[in-house]
């Protein structure tokens, strides 16, 4: 339907009014109008969001699967209709493919910590690439030590796209789980993800993907994808913090064991036997996010009704404008040039380092991150110890980059 | 902007520029590692100290501005200083970095060191300033273990 009626009128996309959605950026920083550009660690909410956190609060808010009165229903409703949401959004089969986690980082813990341990045993391996966020490297090396496996790392080339080959020789009889990024959170890179799910199922290794830096700017199809795991994370997609999802196919949620134990996930205890729930409840041990996920949902709502063709095709101008802008900065050496990028614009300034720039772009009202971007293995591939990222989201404009590139021209005057 | 120029003032940017006392010290009997995993500072700390004399001190590795800035002026501070000198030295940055930017700066007896009191308007920055004093003290203290800022 969704579809249907964008064909019927395309609207047009401008980030202008975009960004009058969100309250958080018409403020001025050290005298200075914001220009927020950090939105890869974490993206702005817009008013929809807050408002619907904040009436949740106010007329519906209980705790969820328990109560027999109206409030308690209310939320389960809400609640349980940000699954259905989250699962139009990825268009996965069934809601019950969707487990509300706190973010990606616990989603990978999650799969690392009952599928992981499950399946990985001594002499195994678990490939990932080397362009991994921490959170996707970490949980995998600890399972491996544990497990006495081999962590197998794919490489990647010098502008930070994988070596798609290599990817493919490293899928080996020994493999039980590849676990990659869709997007690179440090370099942009986009991963060729459907042919690399399927080169891994044609050896019948399961796929779990890091999406936490995709579905902010890009449609996400678990199931065209057909990786076996899709995790993120809600405060990158506009979100509130401290929700997220894992979406696991259905088969292997249900052969998996739970996680974490306690209340809201079990049929039945007693001190001889606990009986869990149906997935994906199993997986939801204590009272959950609840506001979150209704935060979650209006996030989805705000994002869906924008277009995100139309964004997506209006961030890949910003960001090849914002890259030939950089690139005519005298000692601006850009990190990470895929053929296939998202959002990221990741460089390093010569003699200076990047916290430096970090400040003085502060006093310009510009944020950007500056650092190793949880990625440290990606910086030593560069030969860096840190960079400075500007990352762009919905309501960036040319405007953000103009200051941008004005205030790295500062900075030059601070240090000349 | 005047806080800008507060912070990275000419003495700062010309230390980055050309450190003093970088590189490892010939005859140190005294070392100890740093690390700030916020920025990926790294620096090492090399001391050469002879009846509770520091007589030799020299660093290497590699951070922004300000971190490479105070660990040169920081070997100029307390090359020749007795241990407890330098502590005492050590404690009066401290104060200078991490002072209520509101109250009058307090510099007394930290010569050339005075240069880092703007860095107090900058908390994100105090790290920096600090990480390669922590790294000296570890050294001056013989402890075996990397410093970090966390």
């Amino acid at each position: 339907m969704r579809a249907a009626r964008d064909r019927a009128l395309p609207p047009r996309f401008d980030p202008e009014r975009v960004r009058m959605d969100f309250p958080i950026l018409q403020q001025k920083v050290h005298g200075k109008p914001l220009v927020f550009l950090d939105s890869a660690a974490s993206a702005q909410k817009p008013q929809a969001v807050l408002d619907a956190m904040s009436h949740f609060y106010a007329s519906d808010y209980a705790n969820i699967h328990r109560g027999v009165y109206e409030l308690s229903l209310r939320a389960t409703q809400a609640f349980e209709g940000a699954r259905e949401k989250v699962r139009d959004f990825l268009n996965a089969a069934e809601a019950r493919e969707i487990v509300f986690v706190r973010g990606t980082t616990e989603a990978i813990n999650l799969v690392a910590q009952s599928f992981g341990r499950e399946h990985v045993g001594p002499g195994d391996e678990v490939l990932i690439t080397a362009m991994e966020h921490h959170s996707n490297i970490v949980p995998w090396q600890t399972l491996c030590q544990e497990k006495r496996a081999l962590l197998r790392v794919a490489p990647i080339d010098d502008r930070g796209q994988l070596i798609l080959d290599e990817f493919e020789k490293l899928l080996s009889p020994r493999t039980r789980i590849a676990a990659l990024t869709h997007v690179s959170n440090a370099l942009g890179s986009v991963n060729p993800v459907g042919e690399m799910v399927r080169m891994a199922h044609a050896r019948g290794i399961p796929v779990l993907v890091d999406g936490a830096q995709a579905v902010p700017h890009r449609h996400v199809d678990v199931r065209s994808l057909d990786c076996d795991f899709y995790a993120f994370s809600g405060h990158k997609l506009f979100g509130p913090t401290g929700i997220g999802c894992l979406y696991g196919k259905a088969a292997l949620l249900e052969a998996m064991a739970p996680w974490q134990g306690g209340g809201e996930m079990i049929l039945s205890v007693s001190f001889e036997k606990t009986v869990f729930k149906e997935i994906p409840h199993k997986f939801e041990a204590g009272t959950p996010d609840i506001t979150g996920a209704i935060g979650l949902s209006a996030a989805i709502d705000y994002l869906t009704a924008l277009d995100l063709d139309a964004a997506g095709a209006c961030e890949a101008e910003l960001l090849a404008y914002g890259a030939d802008e950089l690139a005519a900065i005298p000692g601006l050496r850009l990190i990470g040039t895929a053929e296939d990028k998202a959002s990221v614009l990741s460089f390093v300034l010569e003699g200076i380092h990047p916290h430096d720039v970090g400040t003085i772009l502060d006093q310009e009202g510009i944020a950007v991150r500056t650092g190793h971007h949880c990625a440290q293995p990606v910086m030593a591939h560069f030969g860096v110890p840190a960079t400075v990222r500007a990352s762009l989201a919905v309501y960036n404009t040319r405007g953000d980059l103009d200051a941008l590139v004005r205030g790295l021209r500062r900075v030059r005057e601070v240090f000349d | 902007m005047s806080d800008l120029r507060e912070l990275y003032q000419s003495v700062i940017l010309d230390h980055n520029r050309t450190p003093r006392n970088f590189g490892e010290l010939e005859g140190a009997n005294r070392s100890a590692q740093g690390y700030n995993p916020l920025c990926g500072d790294q620096v090492t700390v090399y001391l050469a100290v002879e009846d509770g004399l520091v007589k030799g001190v020299s660093f290497s590795g590699s951070g922004c501005a300000i971190s490479t800035a105070a660990a040169s002026l920081m070997t100029q501070s307390i090359k020749g200083k007795p241990e407890d000198e330098v502590q005492r030295i050590f404690e009066g940055f401290r104060r200078l970095v991490t002072a209520n930017p509101r109250h009058e700066v307090d510099a007394e007896g930290l010569g050339k060191l005075a240069v880092f009191s703007g860095v107090r308007e900058f908390p994100m920055r105090v790290k920096c300033a600090t990480l390669v004093w922590h790294t000296m003290r570890a050294a001056l203290e013989r402890a075996g273990e990397p410093v970090t800022t966390e």
